[in-house]
């Protein structure tokens, strides 16, 4: 038979061709995407250099979104050591315990971490059933009565933070709201959106030593950098971790030391999801590219079959 | 499944039921690691904050639609190229890919937080999201392995009405086998796209849909020649040795091709230096290249190797092996997280879907007329009525 190996490889290339062209198709970020628009979105800035690691925040947190208490293997109440589906924001410690006076004020720093709230959120984009949203006020709120498990949002965060309730058989992805309010099964609960009621979240509230500040993204970006000049060299590279981070984030972060050595990833300024933007708009070309393709082998082929059976 | 065949090889008749108690067992050791999930939720599997996905997904939904593909591929030569000698391989093939297809949507419902829901994303919609697609696509291509598996069914109660009109519409149906198949394949690749900070460089590209797209073709032919191997000894049906190498002749086409891309990929992105680092994910690295790709193309690239069915056999192993590796990489090892193994309810749930899906296989192949030369057409299409001449 005529059909060989060339032909072969058609079939293969086709599809390949058109992945090629999709995933270096660089389009802008999502259209749900405005920077312009984030400025006015609350955001929250936490100074590590202001925090006295008290954890008033985290049990603020507990307290107003009723998650319960961890208890250790006695049944005794346990500082928790990360996030989890019952813990949505956490004080950490970083400890330089290699150096020579691991308690000097640049070899250690606490780290509060909590959803950072991006502008652009990759969790949104990847959640199959759009249960992870951005709601129209800012924060990434979760709808539980959408979810249906997959995780991929837990598997995308760039950040670690949505947290699964893994003991349970009908379980939640759990994570900070900013106190903004969320679907529950019972429906929504309103009485818990404090931003809805003109307060700041309860973490903020709670703080005793301003390590917490909260207000508009642009004026707490402008706090931040002015905290940042007027102490040059004060401040890990003079700069504010979540302003560019991924898109941006509406959780920004002043740290006295490396952020990597807090958990904070290295990230670039593009949004994630437009990464993935491109491969499901490649769809209908693929549905053309593909189908088309084979649409004609076929017709050449059995062409060429008929011809063949005439002579 | 290797032991179950080759305990089969030896008396078909007497040995068979051991095969099938074995199967059973396991199914039954499956059902019980099924209750043990359901009724204690995902707390009773390793999976953790750290670790959301682990071994359901990377082997059973990953690494089985990718060993699928040998359905739309074989489709395409067949029906599309008009290789017609390969008729006598595209039912066992079709059927395969329909119970590797079932087993993963039906492995997804041990992984799901809310079995419940699964019919969630058919309501809720979210267009930017891969798995969304993933999701609609797998579901489609189900249902076009539903009536390409149909003929099955119809031939055997004599439904010619019916069978006329799935006949008719062969053609459209295998194209659009194909395009889902080929947006689905690729899009699993397309869901690790998402994470460059977290996914590790060896395996990030944003090209990775596209490796992920070859590699299904080449591990789709590698398992028509492993299951056409297997189900021909198993079943006493002869398949023509002949049919089978020259596949095993297009491997290394698709293998060389995904070399050239995969290592083209690092070099343009100066990225080569990393396979030689001496770090863990470099030599998971080199282990999935060298024996899943680089050896079985040499090996295939031989004649003498190819009309040898047990060397093809084994050559063809090594592509399933190095795929499977290569789904387990870009997902859990190559992926920031806590370190991750299985426990006994994930390795029994998915041993016992494995095994059910061997039981779906006999079953089928004992009551419906899956080897066609056991079966003789009822109504020949003009087209495939000069079948045995063709090739």
């Amino acid at each position: 038979m005529a059909v060989n190996r060339r032909d072969f490889l058609k079939l293969a290339g086709a599809g390949v061709g058109s992945l090629v062209l999709a995933a270096g198709h660089n389009q802008p970020a999502s259209a749900e995407f405005s920077p312009d628009e984030a400025r006015r979105h609350p955001a929250m800035l936490y100074d590590t250099t202001l925090c006295v690691g008290c954890r008033a925040c985290q049990n603020a947190c507990r307290n107003w979104n009723e998650t319960t208490q961890e208890l250790n293997a006695d049944g005794l109440y346990d500082m928790p050591e990360d996030l989890s589906g019952d813990t949505w924001t956490i004080i950490k410690l970083y400890e330089d315990e290699t150096a020579e006076d691991p308690d000097a004020i640049g070899n250690f720093s606490f780290i509060k971490r909590n959803c950072m709230h991006c502008l652009d959120p990759a969790c949104v984009s990847a959640c199959t059933v759009g249960a992870m949203q951005k709601s129209p006020e800012g924060p990434v709120i979760y709808d539980a009565n959408r979810c249906f498990g997959c995780r991929y949002c837990m598997v995308a965060c760039p950040y670690d933070v949505p947290r699964y309730q893994w003991g349970s058989t009908t379980p939640l992805v759990q994570k900070c709201t900013f106190c903004s309010g969320y679907v529950q099964p019972e429906g929504v609960v309103d009485g818990k959106n404090r931003l809805a009621q003109g307060m700041g979240p309860a973490c903020v509230e709670a703080c005793p030593t301003g390590a917490l500040s909260w207000g508009p993204r642009e004026e707490i970006l402008e706090k931040a950098h002015t905290r940042v000049k007027a102490a040059p060299g004060k401040y890990y590279e003079d700069r504010v971790y979540g302003e560019h981070e991924a898109g941006g984030t509406l959780q920004l972060v002043l740290s006295h030391v490396p952020f990597a050595k807090l958990g904070l990833p290295t990230l670039g300024p593009q949004p994630l999801p437009s990464l993935t933007d491109p491969l499901n708009w490649a769809v209908p070309g693929i549905i053309l590219g593909v189908g088309g393709l084979m649409s004609a082998i076929y017709v050449t082929r059995s062409h060429a079959e008929h011809k063949g059976e005439e002579d | 499944m290797a032991t179950t065949t080759t305990t089969m090889k030896s008396s078909k008749q007497t040995t068979l039921p051991v095969g099938s108690i074995i199967l059973w067992i396991i199914l039954l050791i499956g059902v019980a690691a099924a209750i043990v999930r359901y009724s204690q939720g995902l707390g009773s599997t390793n999976l953790a904050d750290s670790r959301p996905w682990g071994l359901w997904i990377a082997f059973d939904v990953m690494a089985g639609v990718a060993l699928a593909a040998g359905g739309f591929t074989l489709a395409a030569v067949v029906y599309i190229f008009r290789m017609k000698r390969f008729y006598p391989l595209i039912r066992p093939t079709l059927l395969t890919a329909y119970i590797g297809y079932l087993l993963a949507a039906g492995s997804i419902l041990f992984d799901l937080g809310r079995p419940d829901r699964f019919y969630h994303p058919f309501f809720y919609w979210n267009h930017h999201s891969v798995m969304f697609e993933i999701a609609w696509s797998v579901i489609l291509y189900l249902s076009i392995l539903t009536i390409e598996n149909s003929q099955l069914v119809l031939e055997k109660y004599q439904l010619k009405g019916m069978l006329r009109i799935v006949r008719k519409i062969t053609i459209p149906v295998v194209i659009v086998g194909i395009i889902i198949s080929t947006a689905h394949q690729s899009s699993l690749g397309g869901l690790f796209v998402l994470m460059p900070s977290q996914t590790h460089p060896l395996w990030y590209t944003p090209i990775l849909p596209v490796l992920f797209y070859i590699s299904a073709i080449a591990v789709g032919l590698a398992m028509v020649i492993v299951e056409s191997t297997l189900s021909s000894s198993a079943f006493n049906h002869h398949v023509e040795t002949r049919l089978l190498s020259e596949i095993g002749s297009w491997l290394p086409m698709m293998l060389g091709l995904y070399l050239l891309v995969n290592l083209g990929n690092l070099a343009f992105s100066g990225k080569l230096g990393l396979i030689f680092e001496g770090s863990l994910a470099s030599f998971m690295y080199l282990a999935e290249i060298i024996i899943g790709v680089v050896l079985p193309l040499i090996l295939l690239s031989m004649a003498s190797i190819r009309n040898d069915r047990t060397l093809l056999f084994r050559s063809a192993l090594l592509v399933v092996f190095g795929v499977i590796l290569n789904r387990f990489n870009v997902l859990v090892w190559g992926q920031n997280g806590a370190f991750y193994a299985p426990n006994w309810v994930e390795f029994a749930v998915t041993a016992g879907l494995i095994s059910l899906g061997i039981l779906l296989y006999i079953f089928a192949v004992k009551n419906l007329p899956v080897f066609t030369d056991h079966a003789p057409e009822p109504e020949p299409l003009p087209e495939e009525a000069a079948l045995p001449a063709a090739g």
